[in-house]
């Protein structure tokens, strides 16, 4: 029970990876949850995703809100604000 | 035609762009472009260089959905997205957007919107290369506030 982690421009530097295989637990069941546990993991995570902070959270590529369920399988990217254009 | 959104690091040509966007259909009576190019100024300072990131995958589907929300809002034929990813540099186009229409009124209103929802929706990202070091840009609420305009 996995699923494909991904974090895109600032978020990928700041964070110092790019990609990674996340495993779910009981605990992991909204995108909400997800946060709290990568949160959890201090330093940049913390100071990145804290409330109030803008990022945004895309499940499967269609950008969703913290309510949103995450299950086995699932592509969850994270990533700044977009500038394009 | 229909709707074709295209990611690439390359050039474009404008008039190729447009030419072949319109070949064939005498229904057409309108074409609204724009384009997106680098600037060699923000937030005043110099950019030298510019590198844009993006979402694969993620993107087209983005762009997609936002030139199918555009032929459903106006009376539109075709439309053609481009946006170019990489490393840039001032004078560099970087966005192309054309519509096709009978009249003018809607070619420019769908040509708007696609360009405003591609700059709040669509995952690219621009870091910049100035004489203070690199840095990411920072998204403008004049852009949110430009989408929402067609909320209304």
């Amino acid at each position: 029970m996995t699923i494909q982690l991904l974090f895109l421009a600032r978020l990928r530097e700041r964070f110092g990876v790019a990609r990674e295989t996340f495993a779910l637990t009981d605990s992991t069941g909204t995108v909400a949850d997800l946060l709290t546990t990568l949160r959890a993991r201090g330093g940049e995570f913390a100071a990145e995703l804290a409330p109030g902070r803008a990022f945004r959270v895309a499940v499967n590529q269609e950008v969703v809100t913290v309510e949103h369920p995450i299950r086995s399988g699932d592509e969850v990217a994270i990533f700044p604000p977009v500038t394009g254009g | 035609m229909g709707s074709v959104v295209r990611v690439q690091t390359g050039d474009f040509d404008v008039g190729a762009e447009i030419r072949a966007l319109r070949e064939g259909n005498p229904a057409v009576g309108a074409v609204a472009s724009f384009i997106g190019c680098v600037r060699d100024i923000n937030e005043g300072d110099a950019v030298g260089l510019m590198y844009l990131e993006h979402y694969p995958g993620m993107t087209e589907r983005e762009l997609e959905k936002i030139a199918t929300e555009a032929k459903t809002r106006w009376d539109i034929f075709d439309s053609l997205i481009i946006h170019r990813v990489g490393e840039l540099r001032p004078l560099d186009q970087i966005v192309f957007v054309a519509v096709t229409s009978a009249h003018r009124g809607e070619a420019f209103a769908a040509c708007e919107f696609i360009m405003d929802f591609l700059k709040t929706r669509a995952p690219f990202w621009k870091r910049e290369s100035t004489p203070q070091g690199e840095r990411w840009v920072d998204a403008r609420s004049s852009d949110d506030a430009a989408a929402e305009r067609w909320q209304q």
